[in-house]
């Protein structure tokens, strides 16, 4: 599949956003955060920033960007639409949260309910964003059951990711737990990466030239001649072939970027004092931002579309 | 709504596409071109058409493939593809607008332009290749099976199917009611065998294929061929065959 740099901005910043934002409305009622004015505003904004800039982002690649709003009305049938719906209910809760930790410094009794609501809307989120791929029938390496959790979980990793530096520089007692949290994330995430991975390899597609055609009773399906001479829409969106080549590794590149590097960093700094602690976790932050940047690339870039079925491909 | 419809009629619209007659010519996919760019879906934008990279919009295509049999021998297959409006249409519950629906009363897969936002995601959902997006409008189309031909009371009544079966020079093409199993194109279906595409995808699509019939082998016809033809000896009269006998000493 076409790995359109909208989309990827998208499912990327959006997820870091509502991670770092759920991961405030969880600590916040575990009472394991103070409501700081400026910690609270610097986290929300940063988070909403996130938010807001991924979901501009996936209107980008609208062929009609300004009908954007017709896409709250069919929550029924279709997971794009949910998304939309979700994303702009989630709104309510997390401006909330973040007024009332802002302007009254409470994120304690009823404020702490409101993260919580926040969070649950944040998680939310981002599993529809999952669902978009996951329901895709015509893309297995998408269909995988293993999409949903590494959305989400990739979700939680760079929020957490985020949250690591911000409680280094207000030099919250929670900074040094956390930061074992944050290790437990990535290796988590490189987990989920691998068994996805693993997941796409092994399986062949359920189908094939032979069932794509229905000649499979005469013989070896192969494509003779295409219907154009030059390519077409289908090819260019759903044929997608670069990565394929470099795909092991650009994994490679995904998991020392994404995972490997930032744990030792992340492992690094719970043995150096404040200031090295704050550092290391910075790059972490830059390398997470790398390795998802290959990783989500690769989701598209990787992915396989049924409709190639038609044009040359054997098995999808 | 974009919810396939609760209570569909029985009336399913569709193809029968004849791979044993397709010749391969590209006709349908031409007069479709013809016809649908100043019809429901105007314009079938082309860009680049006479410059080193055309692209345009197509809502019917024609593969060419090859069928190696398991002894190496090998047949061409001309393999038309549009739209099979299919009864479980994926291209319709993802999408989030509402644009994209399919209609109880004939089954026809259709897009509204005025409500689509380009997302593409119908063309990620549909496994058969038979969405197409419109760069210059920035909409998604696809075959109407020509919804403005086939009602279309200006029309002599012979002349309301879809454009790609009106203009096929070998007939390899049917129009009509698939829900119907007495109707022309189910009772071919039936005696030929015709199939439906990619099943496994679960879309239910309602185009049919039938399959190319068996190919003669080469011996087989060798050990046919003297006694079909005319004129041999065998099948001579007796003046014929006692000439035939003197004249072979």
């Amino acid at each position: 599949m076409h790995p359109a740099k909208s989309v990827i901005l998208f499912t990327t910043a959006s997820g870091a956003g509502y991670g770092l934002i759920a991961w405030l409305g969880v600590l916040a009622a575990l009472g394991l955060l103070p409501a700081e004015r400026w910690f609270g505003f610097v986290a929300f904004a940063l988070g909403l920033g996130l938010v807001v800039l991924g979901l501009l982002s996936s209107t980008l690649h609208l062929g009609r960007p300004e009908r954007a709003w017709r896409a709250f009305s069919q929550w029924r049938s279709s997971w794009l639409s949910r998304e939309g719906v979700a994303a702009v209910i989630t709104f309510l809760p997390v401006g909330l949260f973040a007024l009332i930790w802002v302007v009254a410094q409470a994120n304690q009794g009823p404020a702490a309910a409101v993260g919580l609501v926040a969070s649950l809307c944040c998680a939310v989120t981002v599993a529809c964003t999952a669902m978009i791929y996951a329901s895709l029938k015509t893309v297995r390496a998408w269909s995988s059951r293993w999409t949903l959790p590494v959305y989400l979980v990739l979700s939680a990793l760079s929020g957490a990711v985020l949250l690591n530096p911000l409680l280094q520089a207000w030099g919250l007692p929670l900074a040094a737990p956390f930061a074992w949290v944050v290790l437990l994330l990535l290796a988590a995430g490189a987990a989920v990466k691998l068994l996805y991975w693993r997941d796409l390899d092994r399986g062949a597609g359920i189908s094939s030239a032979e069932s794509a055609t229905g000649l499979g009773h005469l013989g070896r399906v192969r494509l003779l001649e295409a219907p154009h001479s030059e390519s077409n829409y289908l090819m260019q969106e759903m044929g997608y072939r670069i990565a394929r080549k470099h795909a092991a590794r650009l994994r490679r590149i995904a998991l020392v970027a994404g995972f490997g590097l930032p744990f030792l960093l992340v492992a690094l700094g719970l043995a150096l004092p404040g200031g090295g602690a704050l550092a290391t976790a910075l790059v972490a932050v830059a390398l997470v931002a790398l390795g998802l940047a290959v990783e989500r690339w690769l989701f598209f870039a990787e992915a396989k579309h049924v409709v190639t079925l038609y044009y040359g491909a054997s098995r999808a | 709504m974009t919810s396939l419809p609760r209570d569909p009629g029985p009336v399913k619209l569709g193809l029968v596409i004849d791979l044993d007659i397709c010749v391969g010519c590209h006709a349908c996919a031409v007069n479709c071109k013809e016809w649908n760019t100043s019809g429901h879906s105007a314009p079938l934008t082309d860009s680049d058409p006479y410059g080193a990279d055309p692209s345009g919009v197509w809502f019917n295509r024609i593969h060419s493939f090859e069928v190696v049999e398991d002894d190496g021998d090998s047949r061409t297959v001309h393999f038309p593809k549009s739209c099979l409006h299919c009864d479980d249409a994926p291209c319709v519950t993802v999408c989030p607008t509402g644009a994209s629906y399919k209609r109880a009363e004939d089954g026809i897969v259709l897009v509204n332009a005025d409500a689509c936002i380009g997302c593409k995601l119908c063309s990620w959902a549909c496994p058969y290749g038979a969405r197409e997006y419109d760069e210059d409008v920035g909409v998604m189309k696809k075959c109407t099976l020509c919804i403005d031909k086939i009602y279309n009371e200006n029309l002599d009544p012979r002349s309301r199917v879809p454009a790609c079966v009106s203009t096929c020079p070998v007939g390899a093409r049917h129009f009509g009611d698939l829900g119907d199993p007495q109707s022309e194109v189910s009772l071919l279906v039936a005696a030929r065998e015709g199939y439906e595409l990619m099943p496994e995808q679960g879309c239910r699509p309602v185009n049919r294929y039938l399959p190319p019939r068996p190919k003669r082998k080469p011996e087989r016809a060798a050990a046919v061929a003297p006694a079909a033809m005319p004129g041999g000896v065998e099948t001579a009269g007796l003046l014929a065959r006692w000439v035939d006998r003197m004249l072979s000493r």
